[in-house]
């Protein structure tokens, strides 16, 4: 029998927001434990949560971007559970009346074709703190510096079928995030989470099977691979005539597997109701227009600005724009003075190729588009070849180093003068007279190899194309 | 000169601001009293010891004051009369306290009450019963009490309680002193550690109605740090007390003049109208049918709010912290178990149970349902009143032990002052008498959203003519013995 996987996510991001949800206390990752957090995010008796606006129009961006409804009368409710990490022993979130519902993401698919995942809803939360164990004095410590910390969980359909479905939907939301600002989604700083709900029904099915929910996936490796593992685990579980338990399962990393964590009768009474400490939010008409009108230019809308404004092919316009930090270096190139197809060239060529090397992304990158810009125009004014250019831009992007003054104290600026490249023709030809000769004879092999001898002999500095020149003209002549 | 605890606030006020006593003096005066009268009535759970501060500006400056103790003071232990909270001292102050403390207030200390405001008697307070300095074996009421007896025996000129369903507005009746509770969203609720969020608000306890606008003028006001507090200042009050009532429609719900409202309480409550009659109000009946669901519909929001609210106090961050747990849910368990008392591990349940997968709607729901529709039914009556006139509570201050051991017979006697916690409106507990036990008896006055203004110029004007509000307890027996 053939099986299908269907799979919904559930992610939480934090957004970007320099205050925390309800004071206003930082967001910002790390610290020494206890030391970004105040009586109102600890939920010291007597205090009272206010919330930071940002957060709200944070989330209406998201969620207008995500095509969804804005609800315009929405609440903060209560999710009541006792956990150390919990200092109120409450969670305020959104159950009733979340801020986005019916959202829609198209994503493309492996066969090219495009895809609709339909979110269910998008609300606000704020995060929980942290707590470390400490074997050696067999201690569990609470650092609630991530208390407070607004998120927004998005909360999808179980609309995918694969993998890779689920991890083009995540670089699209990580993306449209990025564009909006509203969050650096950083995986690794744990500022974009995701729980995967999964299941398994024979092919042609239109009955959901019973579904698992996977916690604990640190990178977009880790879901792939614990899709993968999930799916053949139900998968043979029910081929031996066994039932799959709805329960939540932790992926555990190193040993390639997920492990059952609790189950659905395990499964906590929230005892949600409507947070009393907070006021509904109305949102007005206007409001909604105010941030529509001042949504960033998204990806989409690049591609096509792109492809009309610079007349840079379909492909060059998607490459650049998939990443925001991407597309922003791209524009401030242009915005130099550089040349936008040449631009897009290196970019696309040097950068992304440097940013792969190293597995990174392109808004951690040093190197700055001044930087860049320098190199194409010291190409093109023939102060530097093509090929020495490369080489530089390898050496200066992990420091961004002034390339002027790179170039002058290395050497490596091209050498213009006519009578040494007159010089080193003159030795190459005297040394590699058979080379000549086959050429002359009909094999066009030779002509290469000869305009290698002379800019190895130049250091690599000449001009190609007067390279090229020059010995063309000494082999006609 | 008077004894100085005779005097209102205002009163101590102006004799400060003319010199003719010094705020050493005042302070000297209350501590006088406090030392007598604590061992008698156990008012306070916490006395301090302040220096007098300059003379600041403002009717109230020099004047000796103290809080509820579940009002946040920074330093200060603030235990809501809880064994849970231990000796947790809050690392700041509720906005009342500092507006108070800008005012030129001088805080003596934190009163007694009913553990986390639940309850009518202060009695379940983990520091021992409040009594009522008019009758030392009956109670204060609750769950102010320490507050209405501080004010009632003269040991503070002026008390800040919290009245969640009436913990204001019954003790302040039960102790002959003036109460009130203003319009939900107008005092800050920031530092009062929370009972039920939707229906806590802070009031004044003082001898009179203009002391309780006097204090209202200082803590009401829009507080960025209160989400629900509503924008604009609604101040002046003091300045607006003009004791004219002349047209002013006054409307007696005869729903809450019906059986199990004591026959004394009734004749008592009644004769108010008379006299603000008499100074030019017009008076009618009229019927407000909704007061059979007002009880349980508070019980189920408030214990509810109050499930949630209370969940912090779980021995990991601050407080009283039990012993000899084996693990995380043990220590839960212990430490709740061991720190709430029966009361509030009542209501814990009971609002636990209202919020359960499967009882929400049945409960909870309906509960906020029939909210909405008390606030109607007052939107209604102020279509075609200007202010309400009932009783406070059924009866007078019970005897200590009596109300404890029945607690649905203790709810239901919260009848009068619930709704308006739930339709969030102002009210004003007014002397109006004593029963043939000479027991203090207090009429309630009620606003519409914002009218507080309006009840307490009635309540002055009440005032004017009688002076049921400055009689002492000690001609009764009491006090100073």
């Amino acid at each position: 029998m053939t099986w299908e996987t269907v799979i919904g996510l559930e992610t939480h991001v934090e957004l970007a927001t320099k205050t925390k949800i309800f004071c206003s206390c930082t967001t910002e990752f790390g610290g020494a434990p206890n030391t970004h957090c105040c009586p109102v995010c600890t939920g010291m008796p007597g205090t009272l949560p206010v919330l930071n606006e940002k957060v709200l129009e944070f989330a209406v961006k998201a969620g207008i971007a995500l095509n969804g409804e804005i609800t315009r009368h929405c609440k903060f409710d209560r999710k009541n559970y006792f956990y150390p990490d919990l200092p109120k022993a409450y969670q305020v979130s959104q159950l009733y009346l979340p801020i986005v519902r019916n959202g829609k993401v198209p994503i493309r698919t492996e066969s090219g074709t495009e895809k609709v995942i339909r979110i269910h809803e998008l609300h606000m939360e704020e995060d929980a703190g942290k707590l470390v164990h400490d074997p050696w004095l067999d201690q569990t410590k609470c650092d609630y510096n991530r208390c407070g910390v607004p998120l927004i969980e998005i909360v999808t359909e179980p609309d995918f079928r694969t993998s890779k479905e689920v991890i083009a939907y995540l670089e699209k939301l990580k993306s449209t995030l990025q564009y909006l600002g509203v969050s650096d989604c950083k995986m690794q700083e744990g500022s974009l989470r995701c729980d995967v709900n999964l299941s398994v029904r024979p092919a042609g099915s239109t009955q959901l099977g019973t579904r698992t929910e996977m916690k604990n996936l640190s990178s977009f490796k880790a879901i792939a691979r614990a899709i993968a593992y999930e799916s053949r685990r139900q998968i043979e579980l029910i081929e031996e005539g066994k039932k799959v338990l709805q329960e939540t399962r932790r992926w555990d990393e190193n040993k390639d597997a997920t492990f059952a964590m609790r189950s659905k009768e395990d499964a906590q009474d929230y005892r949600y109701f409507p947070e009393p400490d907070i006021p509904p939010l109305v949102i007005s008409a206007e409001y909604l227009d105010d941030v529509r009108r001042r949504q960033p230019e998204m990806a989409e809308e690049k591609m096509v600005r792109y492809q009309q404004e610079y007349d840079l092919p379909v492909y060059d316009a998607q490459m650049l724009t998939e990443q925001k930090a991407l597309a922003d270096f791209f524009e401030s190139c242009v915005t130099l003075g550089a040349e936008a197809k040449q631009s897009a060239n290196w970019i696309m060529g040097q950068v992304l190729g440097q940013l792969s090397a190293k597995a990174m992304e392109a808004k951690n990158m040093k190197l700055t588009p001044s930087t860049l810009v320098t190199l194409i125009s010291m190409v093109k004014e023939g102060r530097l070849n093509r090929n020495t250019a490369v080489k530089v831009f390898e050496d200066v992007f992990d420091t961004d180093e002034d390339v002027e003054e790179y170039v002058k104290v290395h050497g490596l600026a091209q050498i213009n003068d006519p009578t040494a490249l007159a010089a080193a023709v003159e030795k190459v030809f005297a040394a590699n007279s058979q080379s000549v000769t086959d050429y002359r004879s009909g094999k066009e092999k030779a002509y290469g190899f000869l305009v290698g001898q002379v800019m190895r002999e130049m250091k690599g500095r000449a001009d190609p194309q007067a390279v090229n020149e020059a010995v063309r003209d000494k082999l006609s002549g | 000169m008077m004894e100085l605890y005779r005097m209102t606030a205002l009163e101590l006020g102006t004799v400060l601001r003319k010199g003719e006593l010094s705020p050493a003096d005042a302070l000297a005066a209350a501590r006088e009293r406090i030392a007598a009268c604590q061992k008698n009535n156990n008012a306070f759970i916490t006395v301090l010891d302040p220096s007098p501060t300059s003379l600041g500006a403002g009717p109230l400056a020099g004047v000796p004051m103290a809080l509820k103790d579940n009002i946040c003071t920074k330093g200060v232990k603030t235990s809501c009369a809880s064994k849970i909270l231990g000796d947790f001292a809050p690392p700041y102050d509720a906005t009342v306290a500092e507006r108070l403390v800008a005012a030129g207030a001088v805080c003596l200390g934190k009163l007694n009450m009913d553990e986390f405001a639940m309850g009518s008697t202060s009695e379940t307070s983990f520091y021992g019963p409040t009594r009522n300095p008019w009758a030392l074996d009956r109670v204060p009421g609750g769950s102010s009490g320490g507050a209405a007896a501080a004010v009632a025996a003269g040991e503070v000129w002026y008390a800040i309680g919290s009245d969640t369903g009436g913990s204001i507005r019954q003790p302040a009746a039960y102790c002959g002193v003036t109460g009130m509770k203003p319009t939900y969203g107008t005092v800050s609720r920031y530092g009062l550690i929370a009972y039920a969020s939707s229906l806590d608000q802070m009031g004044p306890i003082a001898r009179s109605a203009a002391d309780c606008a006097a204090v209202l003028d200082i803590i009401q006001g829009m507080d960025p740090r209160d989400g629900t507090s509503l924008e604009g200042s609604y101040g002046g009050f003091l300045s607006s007390l003009t004791g004219d009532v002349r047209g002013l429609k006054i409307g007696i719900p005869a729903d809450c003049f019906g059986d199990g409202l004591d026959s004394e309480v009734r004749r008592a409550v009644l004769a108010v109208a008379e006299v603000l009659k008499s100074r030019g109000a017009a008076v009618e009946e009229f019927s407000l049918p909704i007061m059979e669901y007002v009880v349980p519909t508070y019980y189920i929001i408030a214990s509810a709010e109050a499930s949630s609210n209370l969940s912090r106090f779980d021995g990991v961050k601050y407080g009283w912290r039990a012993e000899g747990y084996k693990d995380l849910a043990d220590l839960y368990a212990r430490t709740r178990t061991e720190g709430f008392g029966a009361e509030v591990k009542r209501r814990i349940m009971l609002g636990t149970f209202v919020l359960s997968a499967g009882y929400y709607d049945a409960y909870y729901k309906k509960a906020l349902q029939v909210k909405a529709v008390i606030k109607k039914a007052y939107d209604e009556a102020f279509q075609k009143y200007d202010m309400l006139l009932a009783p406070v509570s059924p009866t007078t201050a019970p005897k200590l032990g009596e109300s404890l051991s029945d607690p649905l017979k203790m709810y239901l006697s919260d009848i009068y002052t619930v709704p308006l916690n739930l339709a969030g409106l102002p009210g004003i507990s007014v002397p109006c008498g004593f029963d043939s036990k000479g027991l203090p008896i207090g009429a309630q006055l009620i606003g519409p959203a914002l009218g507080d203004g309006v009840i307490l110029n009635a309540a002055h004007a009440f005032q004017f003519e009688t002076d049921f509000h400055r009689q002492i307890p000690e001609t009764k027996g009491g006090v100073s013995a």
